[in-house]
């Protein structure tokens, strides 16, 4: 069997949720991996260095700039016929153009893939997490999204041959206008060591230079947002984590003034470790930490800070 | 212009899901339903819409057992017009409403498609992306804000990276995300006479689709469960655990 995983890139570089991807895709057969991007030569690069990797298929055009899901399904369709299975990672990504690519072959798509238990059946979360599912499919091209935290990222040290796709050129339905990111210079949230994260106990945007500081004295730690936090305007959506947002799964999380609703332990429980600090001896974030602190935040964060 | 606004009737999400003890699935008999909370939002946006005078006509559906229709009611209460039921007892998967919205559509003469990004039940995310590929429409997912300009429309998204912004020709298929907007609650006479607005009752089978399930359920399982572990006295003793676990 052949498998295809879209890779996920921002034209220079390769996104890791790409490497778990590539994981979950080498249980299923032998991998190719597409990358669709404008002047993204080092994405395919970077691409074949990936061990598992049997060949790079490279769609150089600037209708692939910013992964347009109109036009990257298209492409996906065109070069479906040599393939049994279809995958990319389960974030805003994958989840945009999946189910397009789904529709147009008129096959299902499994969304959030946990685990490959043969080529036709998969577990997969429903519930925000609260249930796990076995399910399979009849269909004859399986299209699936990885839910990147359940696969390790697949190691450097392959040579595969990078070959080039003709465009399948815009679709003219829609345009790229803009990106604003929050500009964050610090460690990816969804792929960083640790990860410490405010919630509405930090009580204001100001205060989150607090978590800020304590992350800079912590080894690859990134910065995360309950979505209480971001619904309060403290800090911006893309350092949500929970189940509309980020999931995430570090080998360490540290909760702080977050009291844990079902929504965010969806994007969180899977961490190595987990600590809370939250001033509620009661809240439900608590239950699933390894080590609590019933405390107030804005004690905790200096010290922590001083004592790392 | 006018509106569809397809409607999931979902185990309500205050709701603490239990396995069913045959791991069949998950227990929904005498459990309260509720409108899918992304659907209440793109229900929200449509009605502000029509208020704004952009709308001339916002139609709200759901697909699946009879009680749906009170989901529907309850989105013509918010200030819908009208509701379209398509009644079924097979399990509604992403792909197969998808072309029942398909029909709805081209029947109705929609331009715009406002549903939401995911059902919190299957967590699929799924269905407005294969609606706006089936119709050839262009798509806009996880919307944070929507601006309509003329035959076009501007998207914020939310997306990892940040919030992007896209262009698309309308007709289109646009999936809210959760901080469109906060939906009203309906006023209890308006509950009153959304009892009375037109309904209209149909089957997959008018539309000529075929639903049956492309995936099949072979086992729904608890997942493993984290327990609770120690209470630290301070931060002092938190740290000294971290070291001593080599997590920092």
């Amino acid at each position: 069997m052949k498998v295809l995983v879209i890779a996920e890139h921002d034209n220079n570089n390769l996104k890791a949720s790409t490497l778990n991807t590539i994981t979950a895709a080498a249980k299923l057969g032998d991998v190719d991996v597409l990358v669709a991007g404008s002047n993204c030569s080092a994405v395919a690069e970077a691409a074949a260095k990936v061990n598992g990797v049997a060949k790079v298929l490279k769609a150089d055009d600037a209708a692939y700039a910013n992964a347009l899901a109109e036009n990257l399904a298209t492409l996906i369709c065109e070069l479906s016929s040599n393939y049994s299975h279809i995958l990319a990672p389960s974030n805003t990504f994958g989840k945009n153009f999946m189910p397009r690519v789904a529709a147009l072959l008129d096959v299902s798509q499994i969304t959030d893939v946990l685990e490959v238990v043969s080529e036709d059946t998969f577990k997969r979360p429903i519930y925000a997490g609260n249930a796990i599912a076995t399910v399979q499919t009849s269909d004859s091209i399986k299209i699936l999204t990885v839910r990147t935290t359940a696969f390790e990222k697949a190691s450097e040290g392959g040579s595969a041959s990078v070959e080039d796709v003709a465009s399948k050129g815009d679709s003219g339905l829609s345009s790229f206008v803009k990106l604003e990111g929050s500009g964050s210079e610090g460690p990816d949230l969804s792929s960083s060591r640790a990860v410490i994260s405010g919630g509405r106990g930090m009580a204001s945007k100001e205060n989150f230079v607090l978590i800020e500081k304590v992350a800079a004295k912590i080894n690859d730690c990134a910065i995360g947002a309950s979505r209480a936090a971001v619904d309060a305007g403290y800090i911006s959506n893309d350092y949500q984590v929970g189940q509309t947002g980020k999931i995430v799964a570090p080998e360490l999380y540290i909760a702080v003034g977050i009291s844990g609703a079902i929504q965010h332990l969806a994007g969180m429980k899977d961490s190595k470790i987990i600590v809370a600090i939250n001033k509620d001896e009661n809240a439900s974030i608590f239950e699933v930490a390894d080590y609590g602190l019933v405390a107030d935040l804005f004690d905790v964060l200096p010290e922590m800070e001083n004592l790392l | 212009m006018k509106i569809l606004v397809p409607i999931k009737r979902v185990v309500d999400y205050n709701v603490k899901v239990r396995v069913k003890s045959d791991n069949s699935g998950v227990e929904t008999a005498n459990v309260k339903m509720s409108m899918n909370p992304f659907d209440e939002i793109a229900a929200e946006e449509a009605i502000r819409l029509k208020e704004a005078g952009t709308a001339t006509e916002d139609i709200a559906d759901s697909i699946g057992e009879a009680k749906c229709e009170e989901v529907i009611r309850t989105a013509i209460a918010m200030g819908a017009d009208r509701g379209i039921l398509v009644k079924t007892d097979v399990e509604t998967q992403p792909l197969g409403v998808a072309k029942v919205l398909k029909a709805i559509i081209e029947q109705e003469g929609i331009n715009l498609v406002l549903m939401g990004k995911q059902a919190i039940d299957d967590d699929f995310n799924q269905t407005g992306q294969m609606l706006s590929a089936l119709l050839n429409w262009p798509q806009a997912t996880f919307a944070s804000n929507i601006t309509i300009n003329g035959d076009s429309a501007e998207v914020a998204r939310e997306v990892d990276a940040g919030s992007e912004t896209i262009k698309v020709n309308l007709p289109a298929v646009i999936t809210s995300d959760l901080r469109l907007n906060e939906p009203r609650y309906p006023a209890l006479p308006n509950i009153m006479k959304a009892r009375n607005k037109p309904m209209d009752t149909k089957t997959p089978e008018d539309y000529g689709v075929d639903m049956t399930p492309r995936i099949k359920t072979l086992k729904v399982e608890e997942p493993s469960v984290r327990t609770a572990g120690i209470k630290v006295e301070s931060t002092a003793e938190l740290i000294e655990k971290l070291k001593a676990q080599g997590a920092i």
